[in-house]
């Protein structure tokens, strides 16, 4: 099934894919990446798998019915992409954002070897296979040294084109001590993307431990809202004037609501946060940008584009399938109230003005 | 407009603000350092009374986690959401293009001028050998 319309119909476009999730089969596909220590290491302990809470295999999010092979997981190799992915969809480039759950791991140096194992694979079995693939770098924040030597050693593959954070970290994004990481990414024209999911350290929700997956998934959105503000307060973007931030199936119709909030608040407690020289919503508007998937609005048209209207421009979302997650059916990726311009913006003009290393694989 | 003596001088010492309502209007008159300076006494934010604000200074940041507090006692923060205004000019400090607290012209004249001169002394009794804050309305 073609997944394009007739808002689409332009043959030469480029069409970037911004969010799609390889997965990984069990740990025994990593082990050839792995050094002999860890690889003993994971045999003995029977580390088999990194199983996901928060995509675990048998949500029906986790993978569109249509796209869910007989046994096994979704998007194991980059024909499986190809064939359910790129070809159907017309995507000239497509960013890997990889979740398997190496961010859970409680150990620094296992963690750092299961990134750097992580990073590896993708680079083999995707980015070499397939010439429309991209990635990002997988780094585990528990030791932020360790991160910036990662992302220093993947940087050099100019493939790589983003440095993958979850949303849910064990502190808030914002804080000093990962300023490294953004220095790097900055240094290296990487965006930082910031993904659904969490890295268990703490529950997913202010008020303790939820009982039910929806409440987990649900609550991803407020996860982003948190870390936008963190990232706000703490002068991030005042640092690092160039860097720019993609929030990753995140949603973003609460976008408005969350921005009239901030800036409220912003206006009566600037004397706290005197670096804070631009509106949230000016910040947004400068260095954030939002994965279009999913789509967490209204599907009458007018509403969406009263919604689209608050949002104030069209300039914040980029183009993203999600695949193998289950957010759309057959070839309905953008909603009935995207014009022909916005979905241009979105698929091309957009993902490109976010990605420098983009830009010179383009051009 | 006309000018209305408000106040003498020393009633309003540096440092020290006085609300006074001239022709049904409520102001709020400060003093930094021997000069005078009016606001309108509601906060153009939601109306909140500036004279029952804070004085402060202003703080301002070269980057995250530098602070550095200058213009002591140059600044009052409404009481009802924080939001800061410049007693010199009335401007707002976050949101400086658009938001002004409304500023009256004040001036301090002799109480020999006051009274020859053609000013509205409703409630203050002038005293020649005395200065006095004018506030024009």
């Amino acid at each position: 099934m073609a997944l394009i319309d007739d808002r689409q119909n332009e043959p030469a476009a480029q069409r970037i894919d911004c969010d799609i999730h390889p997965s990984v089969p069990n740990c025994a596909a990593l082990f050839p990446h792995l050094d002999d220590h860890w690889r003993e290491m994971s045999i003995v302990r029977g580390i088999d798998d990194l199983h996901s809470a928060n995509y675990p295999d048998n949500t029906p999010l986790t993978v569109r019915p249509d796209w869910k092979p007989a046994h096994g997981r979704a998007a194991t190799s980059a024909e499986a992409i190809a064939g359910q992915c790129l070809d159907p969809s017309g995507s000239t480039l497509a960013i890997c954002n990889c979740l398997f759950g190496i961010q859970t791991l409680y150990s620094e140096d296992l963690a750092g070897a299961y990134a750097k194992a992580l990073n590896d694979w993708v680079r083999t079995e995707f980015l070499d296979k397939d010439a429309r693939l991209r990635a990002s770098i997988i780094v585990s924040l528990d030791s932020v040294e360790m991160a910036v030597e990662e992302i220093h050693r993947c940087a050099a593959d100019r493939r790589f084109v983003q440095v993958l954070l979850l949303v849910a970290t064990a502190q808030p994004l914002g804080k000093r001590h990962f300023w490294p990481i953004y220095e790097a990414a900055v240094r290296y024209d990487l965006p930082i993307g910031i993904h659904a999911g969490s890295e268990f350290r703490n529950p997913p929700t202010p008020m303790g431990w939820p009982s039910y997956y929806l409440e987990d998934y649900v609550v991803n959105a407020q996860s982003f809202q948190s870390q936008l503000t963190s990232l706000f307060c703490e002068g991030v973007f005042n640092k690092f004037p160039t860097l720019m931030v993609v929030m990753l199936e995140s949603g973003w119709t609460w976008l408005p609501a969350h921005l009239w909030r901030m800036t409220k608040y912003w206006h009566g407690l600037r004397m706290e946060i005197p670096w804070a020289d631009r509106s949230p919503a000016e910040v947004v508007k400068d260095q954030i940008r939002f994965s279009l998937q999913p789509i967490d609005g209204p599907g009458d048209v007018d509403q969406m584009r009263r919604l689209m209207d608050h949002i104030g421009t069209d300039d914040l979302l980029v183009y993203s399938s999600d695949y193998p997650h289950n957010q759309f059916a057959g070839a309905d990726v953008f909603h009935e109230t995207f014009t022909r311009d916005e979905i241009r913006k979105l698929t091309r003009d957009t993902p490109l003005a976010t990605y420098p290393r983009l830009r010179s694989a383009s051009s | 407009m006309k000018k209305h003596v408000v106040a003498s001088t020393a009633e309003i010492p540096p440092g020290a603000r006085k609300l006074v309502t001239v022709a049904g209007r409520p102001i709020v008159i400060f003093n930094l350092d021997g000069n005078f300076f009016g606001l309108f006494n509601r906060c153009p934010h939601n109306g909140g009374s500036l004279a029952d604000g804070i004085v402060t200074g202003l703080v301002r940041s070269t980057e995250p986690g530098t602070y550095t507090y200058c213009r002591r006692g140059e600044v009052v923060r409404c009481p009802w959401h924080g939001w800061e205004f410049d007693i010199r000019t009335g401007q707002s400090f976050c949101r400086p293009g658009d938001l002004k607290a409304r500023q009256f012209n004040i001036e301090v004249a002799d109480g020999r001028d006051i009274v020859e001169g053609p000013y509205v002394a409703e409630t203050v009794s002038v005293r020649t050998e005395d200065n006095y804050i004018v506030v024009e309305v």
